[in-house]
């Protein structure tokens, strides 16, 4: 009896849960209290999936973005020019796109600091000597480092949909909300919010109403030589891609080796499977 | 099971002059050839073979992850940047390494669910249990202070909720916690001392593993009826029968772990933990990995003081009583009947628990508000009633099942009900699979 009413209590309070996290969920929109506002859109990529390659033409287009826009205020420490190699480039391509760069180096023989131009082993330089000075420059926030954003940044998927993730392999959450970040300004906030100084209202936003980055985009501001299309969508795209790249420029290597030890693995273990039933035949178990 | 004499004969003169001076070569083969093993064991017993090579991968990826990492608080985040793109290799061995810890851990609960299942704990294997609990604490301690190491964000933050727990012992409490930090908060001595028992811990691992399989070989394993091993036609030689279905049993778990690995390397991770460590950053919610959230779930449950306790030392002493229960099982448990087959109502609990324990991880994962943590208070009390109330009362209380005569008679009885073929002897050769 008391198992029965033990039971019976614990399915009570599972139904009870339930209904209070859906009376939660009724808020005001003037006032959200979980962020982001609007989920991301989940766009297209070519790396998703198992056989997922990077669109080079796209990286390389993302790559331009970022020159010109983004790497203004956002550094990409991490990342070496030769791994723009990934990108399509030829070695000599990759040594005329360092040497743009002005790189401080030094000491030298004499003890003076020096400038020369940047070499494939070099890293992007950062806009800003230090963090303090990226803050200062900017309202107060310091730009964060680019180089691993797309894998730093994923909204929660909440049940049930994580589960469904393992099977449709979604791990492009990074990619998708830098996207819906970038096309998701120059929205009017619902009459009341009240947005603070200095920052912009961005549903997308992970956590708050509004941020400190002003709409960096806005279309035709990049020329693309390649026909694509100028718009705020197509940059935000190329550059979230981009920025996959920039944060994982082994994906193709690991998919592909993927592949292989996952074929491995179903050929040996249907060898192993039927040496087992061969080995058991005669045991009964 | 360890009784029986030894059958081993040294067959080549280096065998014999081996044998006559340190006698390994009959140990290894004792152990794993001739050693018996009951001929019923079913796939949820190759989880003890998945468990060894989990634990032999992430001691040889972590050596060499470990030859490249730097345990420094500015450059611990940018050396294993380095290991993802410069190091031959690299990615493959850190996202085995990190994801393996993961898996290790899916094992050890499916194999301590086996056991739960099949009162695999109940005499005379109480104190091969035990040790299996010993095994699963350094785990959690050797997996917390893995994650500390690549100094992102949910590392920082993580280490400082978890050895914030320490404080709320009294008297000696900050002690402990000093101690722990080498400091008054997470800092570069807490970084280098974190690598280093994070690297010592593995080899006390394998110590107690060695101890674990020591105990088993005496006793022997149970098996699904938990009815002890009678007559020679209960079990079979552990290799090649053993070995092959183990064999088989870990290439299957290989495959979900490569699964992982190459396509879903960062799904069981936090993304703030690409985020290099800021000690003045708080991220919205902290959260630790996967295989701490039920226990993280029951360390928030307690909201509220009791008597002399307040709520951060009562949420404390319920999170480590819920490991202290699985300690105490082989005495909580009354039952005559060792295996769940035989005992409906503990059968009906057991899976209770199971979907309780899974409840509680999920809690875990969400913010500690509303109607969460009424619920996560409902589900710690259901898991302690479970080892406390549950678990002695069925014992006393329940009919089980009519139990076979010996785990031959249960084999024949299941393969006639089973599949329809007529087994009468062991070596039947048309009842296969």
């Amino acid at each position: 009896m008391k198992k029965i009413l033990t039971l019976l209590a614990l399915l009570g309070l599972v139904v009870a849960g339930t209904a209070a996290i859906a009376a939660e969920e009724e808020h005001n929109p003037a006032a959200p209290t979980h962020f982001p506002i609007n989920e991301p859109k989940e766009m297209s990529w070519s790396f998703a999936g198992p056989f997922g390659t990077y669109d080079k033409a796209q990286l390389q287009r993302g790559l331009k973005v970022y020159k010109e826009v983004c790497s203004a205020c956002h550094s990409m420490n991490l990342v070496a020019f030769r791994t723009l190699e990934g990108l399509g480039y030829s070695d000599a391509q990759i040594k005329t796109l360092a040497a743009e760069y002005t790189i401080h180096d030094g000491p030298n023989d004499a003890g003076d600091m020096f400038d020369r131009p940047g070499k494939p082993s070099d890293h992007f330089p950062a806009p800003f000597p230090n963090e303090q000075a990226a803050a200062s420059a900017n309202g107060g926030a310091a730009p964060p480092d680019m180089s691993l954003l797309a894998k730093a940044r994923g909204v929660e998927r909440g049940f049930p949909r994580f589960i469904f993730d393992i099977f449709t392999q979604y791990a492009q959450g990074g990619p998708d909300y830098i996207h819906s970040l970038l096309t998701g300004y120059d929205q009017t906030p619902p009459a009341g919010m009240v947005i603070p100084e200095g920052t912009h209202y961005n549903p997308y936003f992970l956590s708050g109403v509004s941020l400190k980055m002003p709409k960096p985009l806005s279309d035709g501001q990049v020329t693309y030589d390649d026909g694509s299309p100028q718009t705020v969508d197509q940059y935000a795209r190329d550059v979230s891609a981009f920025l996959m790249f920039a944060a994982e420029p082994h994906l193709e290597d690991r998919k592909k080796t993927g592949f292989r030890v996952m074929v491995f693995l179903l050929l040996f273990g249907a060898l192993v499977y039927m040496t087992k039933r061969r080995v058991w035949a005669d045991v009964a178990h | 099971m360890s009784e029986g004499h030894s059958t081993y004969t040294p067959k080549t003169g280096i065998e014999r002059w081996f044998d006559a001076r340190m006698p390994l070569p009959r140990l290894i083969y004792d152990s794993f050839v001739a050693y018996p093993v009951p001929r019923n064991l079913n796939y949820m017993w190759t989880f003890g073979g998945i468990l060894s090579i989990m634990l032999v991968a992430q001691i040889l990826t972590g050596i060499v992850l470990a030859m490249h990492y730097t345990s420094d608080t500015n450059l611990a985040f940018d050396s294993v940047e380095k290991i993802m793109r410069d190091v031959n290799s690299g990615w493959l061995l850190r996202y085995l390494h990190s994801n393996g810890a993961s898996f290790f851990f899916v094992a050890v609960y499916i194999h301590i669910f086996r056991g739960l299942f099949y009162g695999s704990y109940k005499a005379p294997r109480e104190l091969l249990w035990i040790l299996g609990c010993i095994i699963y604490l350094l785990m959690m301690a050797t997996g917390f202070m893995g994650y500390v190491l690549p100094w992102g964000q949910m590392s920082f933050w993580g280490a400082t909720v978890i050895t914030g727990f320490f404080s709320a012992i009294p008297l000696v409490g900050n002690w402990i916690q000093e101690l722990l930090l080498g400091g008054f908060a997470v800092d570069n001595p807490t970084l280098n001392r974190f690598f280093a028992l994070h690297y010592l811990l593995p080899f006390m691992i394998a110590g107690v593993v060695v101890l674990h399989i020591w105990a088993l070989h005496v006793v022997g394993q149970s098996n699904p009826t938990g009815i002890e091993v009678k007559s020679k036609t209960d079990t079979v030689a552990f290799t090649p029968y053993a070995t092959i279905k183990d064999a088989f049993g870990m290439i299957v778990f290989l495959f979900f772990f490569a699964y992982f690995v190459f396509y879903l390397p960062n799904y069981l991770g936090h993304p703030d933990n690409y985020t290099v460590a800021n000690p003045l950053k708080t991220p919205a919610h902290i959260v630790p990995e996967w295989y701490f959230l039920p226990f993280y779930a029951i360390l928030r449950a307690i909201t509220f003081n009791i008597g002399p306790i307040n709520s951060k030392l009562g949420g404390v002493l319920c999170m480590f009583g819920a490991i202290a229960m699985l300690f105490l099982v082989p005495w909580l448990d009354t039952s005559k009947v060792r295996s769940a087959v035989y005992r409906p109502w503990y059968k009906l609990f057991f899976w209770l628990f199971v979907a309780d324990a899974i409840l509680l991880g999920w809690l875990g994962s969400q913010p500690a508000e509303g109607s969460y943590v009424f619920m996560a208070q409902m589900a710690t009390l259901f898991y302690f009633a479970f080892f406390l109330v549950i678990m002695p009362v069925l014992g006393l209380i329940e009919t089980p099942r009519r139990l076979p005569n010996s785990i031959t008679e249960a084999v024949l009885e299941k393969n006639k009900g089973g599949s329809g073929h007529p087994a009468g002897a062991t070596a039947a050769p048309e009842t296969k699979g």
